[in-house]
């Protein structure tokens, strides 16, 4: 254990203390960057959110008006809905990512070129991926269309019912998002010690034991990491929705990023303030998921 | 000593003449089709303009159309070309009010314009002054296979009970009688423009545009009783919200689908999929309301003058030259629409020809829902039509909501 260098009443004047600012010295820089790029723009948009602007003349001051009109906005609640949807069924991707890597961490010959083909999904962009998958939920030609063809079933449009298009589209973000998960946990594994499962095995430790109580405790840093990408990458889902739905049908997939940027951004959107309403909801979800992962972490850091 | 005189004499000859040459004024021009039939058209007349002009340098950028949408808010305020296109009516309005787009009623005072571009004035025209000056226009109407009618023995219907026995022959012998892709919603809107400009006329349809009748109102419900006829039949393509307009000419090309409510834009479309010019024909959306005079649906590309541009003196000038009627007729032979200007000629092509026919005779040319009503509100109609077509007994609640969205809108 390194000690770390502390203020000194010994130590007088600050050419004795340089040491001490050494850690402030590197982390400077970048947090210069992060102060200019992610938190003045946060209040930023929180300040714009209390005006109505077209984004092209003068903005007007109208106070808490656009958050009074977004909680009785029935988008804003479709969108709310959805995001939480997201957010549950997005978690799905940890234990099927952590699966897939049990799976995987086998030594045989090629299983190296199987993990790549397993990860591929990441790789792809993932405007891609959504492109790819509408014309696999295609009624008309689609390869899901022709399975269900093929059993006797008549074709569902799943993008274009309302109550199973958010579910057809996650379906579709799982599918990158696993093989990332898989990856996490691939390292995780890697680092279990082996030592331990051979204590366990003399125990008569054997199966799904084994894992509960001796290989996921280990795997607790890659399951945390897992969770954290995953919940933020649910709040943030936006590249599907676009490509896939644009929202729709009627705005049924909608999800607060998407919303937003459909009230600032888009053809027919030129409320910004309205907009930066909407963006301050989200940040204020994602605080509470944020805060909770920082404690975390600070409290991990704490014991060690 | 000569030889100095000589020298110093020559060389500044040669500086006067170099710097003569960089006299040519530069003129930015700014276009959003990258389609080859639009993109050579507007270098053909670019070309043209040059020529005529040796002494503006034009510099012309054409980029995608989805792109141009983003970047006009960001080029408008900083680094503004002298001239760009984009649409009139309310899709030009917030630029107007923000004082971004240059008043350009002294370019139509000059040129005679308010009379030869009589039909589109009103759509370029905010508060008794003209901000653009439009270059091209396209019917809308019904495009229909004439080949599966003359074989089903139907004729082109022209009033509404016409129009629902021709779909119920058409449903009975197995072909989805109107095909439609409403994913990307402005398709649904076609519709309900037609509809509602039949049945109630061209001024309730603007009042209702311009926020004046509610969605309510029981006009308009009219409009969405006429609506649910055709839904309820099951006359429109499945599972069209998840289709955009290219997708659905796929049934209309290989005859699952027999008429298509389109803009003179798709014909193009049609024939890339392998349809020839015998196989379909048009017609004007039928008769609903009797005695309500016929307005048609003519939506505009025009081209503005942003405020912060340098060079206004010349870009007034590619204004006043691109609505001339012989270089209307040649830009509008090569993209295979209207010309604006009543004196210019109409390419010798069937759809063309009807399209003139149609439009000239129109009692009022309608822009399109999405630039007639404004912004917000348009976004929201439309999905509030995609959500009729899927879902028709919800009527009252869209209608409700709609009406909503107008009062904040519109205060």
């Amino acid at each position: 254990m390194e000690q770390t260098v502390r203020f000194n009443e010994n130590k007088r004047n600050y050419s004795e203390n340089k040491l001490a600012f050494a850690p402030l010295y590197f982390l400077l820089p970048a947090i210069i960057f992060f102060l200019i790029y992610v938190i003045f723009p946060i209040f930023q948009s929180v300040w714009i959110s209390f005006y109505e602007w077209d984004g092209l003349g003068e903005a007007q001051w109208v106070g808490l008006a656009n958050y009074v009109e977004l909680f009785d906005d029935e988008y804003f609640y479709t969108s709310l809905k959805n995001n939480f949807i997201w957010l549950i069924m997005y978690l799905l991707a940890v234990p099927m990512g952590l699966f897939i890597a049990l799976f995987l961490n086998q030594v045989v010959f090629g299983i190296r070129f199987y993990k790549s083909l397993f990860f591929f999904p990441f790789v792809i962009s993932q405007v891609v991926v959504g492109l790819i998958f509408s014309w696999f939920y295609n009624p008309n030609f689609g390869l899901l269309a022709s399975i269900f063809l093929s059993i006797g079933l008549e074709p569902i449009a799943i993008l274009s019912d309302e109550d199973l298009v958010t579910y057809g589209i996650i379906f579709a973000g799982l599918w990158p998002q696993i093989a990332y998960c898989m990856i996490l946990y691939l390292t995780g594994l890697s680092n279990v010690s082996k030592d331990l499962m051979e204590a366990a095995r003399l125990d008569g430790a054997k199966g799904l034991k084994m894992l509960w109580h001796v290989v996921l405790p280990q795997l607790r840093p890659a399951t945390f990491i897992s969770v954290v990408v995953t919940v933020i990458g649910a709040l943030r889902s936006f590249d599907m929705v676009a490509i896939m739905t644009e929202g729709g049908p009627y705005g049924s997939s909608n999800v607060l990023a998407y919303y937003m940027y459909e009230t600032a951004l888009s053809e027919y959107g030129f409320r910004l303030g309205y907009g930066s309403a909407i963006a301050t909801v989200l940040f204020f979800i994602m605080l509470v998921y944020i805060g909770y992962f920082l404690w975390r972490l600070y409290k991990n850091e704490r014991e060690v | 000593m000569y030889n100095k005189i000589k020298l110093t004499l020559v060389s500044l000859l040669s500086v006067i003449l170099i710097s003569s040459a960089s006299f040519a004024r530069d003129l930015v021009i700014t276009f959003d089709d990258m389609n080859p039939g639009p993109k050579a058209a507007f270098e053909n007349a670019i070309a043209k303009f040059q020529k005529e002009n040796p002494d503006i340098n034009v510099i012309a950028n054409n980029g995608d159309r989805e792109e141009h949408k983003a970047a006009i808010r960001n080029f408008l305020i900083a680094d503004a070309p002298d001239v760009t296109s984009w649409y009139p009516g309310n899709r030009m309005r917030p630029f107007v009010k923000a004082g971004l787009f240059e008043d350009v009623s002294d370019v139509w005072d000059a040129n005679n314009f308010h009379e030869d571009l009589a039909a589109i004035k009103p759509t370029m025209t905010i508060g008794g002054r003209q901000w653009g000056v439009p270059y091209s226009y396209y019917q809308w109407g019904v495009y229909y296979r004439k080949d599966i009618f003359d074989e089903l023995g139907l004729f082109e219907p022209n009033t509404w009970v016409q129009f629902k026995y021709v779909c119920d022959k058409l449903k009975e012998n197995g072909i989805t009688p109107i095909t439609i892709g409403t994913k990307y919603l402005w398709t649904a809107a076609g519709v309900f423009d037609y509809i509602n400009l039949r049945t109630n006329g061209y001024k309730v349809h603007n009042d209702l545009t311009a926020g004046k009748i509610k969605y309510t109102d029981p006009r308009i419900k009219k409009t969405f009783e006429y609506w649910a006829e055709l839904v309820n039949a099951g006359y429109f393509l499945e599972n069209h919200s998840s289709m955009s307009w290219q997708d659905a000419v796929v049934p209309f090309a290989n005859g699952e689908a027999a008429m298509y409510v389109m803009g003179n834009f798709s014909v193009d479309a049609y024939k890339n999929a392998g349809l020839s010019y015998d196989q379909i024909d048009f017609f004007p959306f039928p008769k609903i309301t009797p005695g309500v005079p016929r307005a048609e649906e003519a939506p505009a590309d025009a081209f503005f003058i942003p405020t912060n541009a340098k060079n206004k003196r010349d870009a007034k000038k590619w204004l006043a030259f691109v609505a001339r009627p012989d270089v209307q007729t040649e830009w509008n032979k090569t993209i295979g629409q209207l010309p604006i200007n009543s004196k210019a000629q109409v390419a010798d092509d069937k759809f063309i020809k009807q399209g003139f026919e149609t439009l000239n005779s129109a009692a009022g040319l309608a822009q399109f829902y999405d630039r007639d009503a404004v912004a917000e509100m348009a976004a929201a109609g439309m999905e509030g039509f995609q959500e009729f077509m899927m879902k028709p007994d919800r009527l009252d609640k869209i209608l409700k909501r709609l009406d909503k969205i107008q009062a904040k809108v519109y205060k």
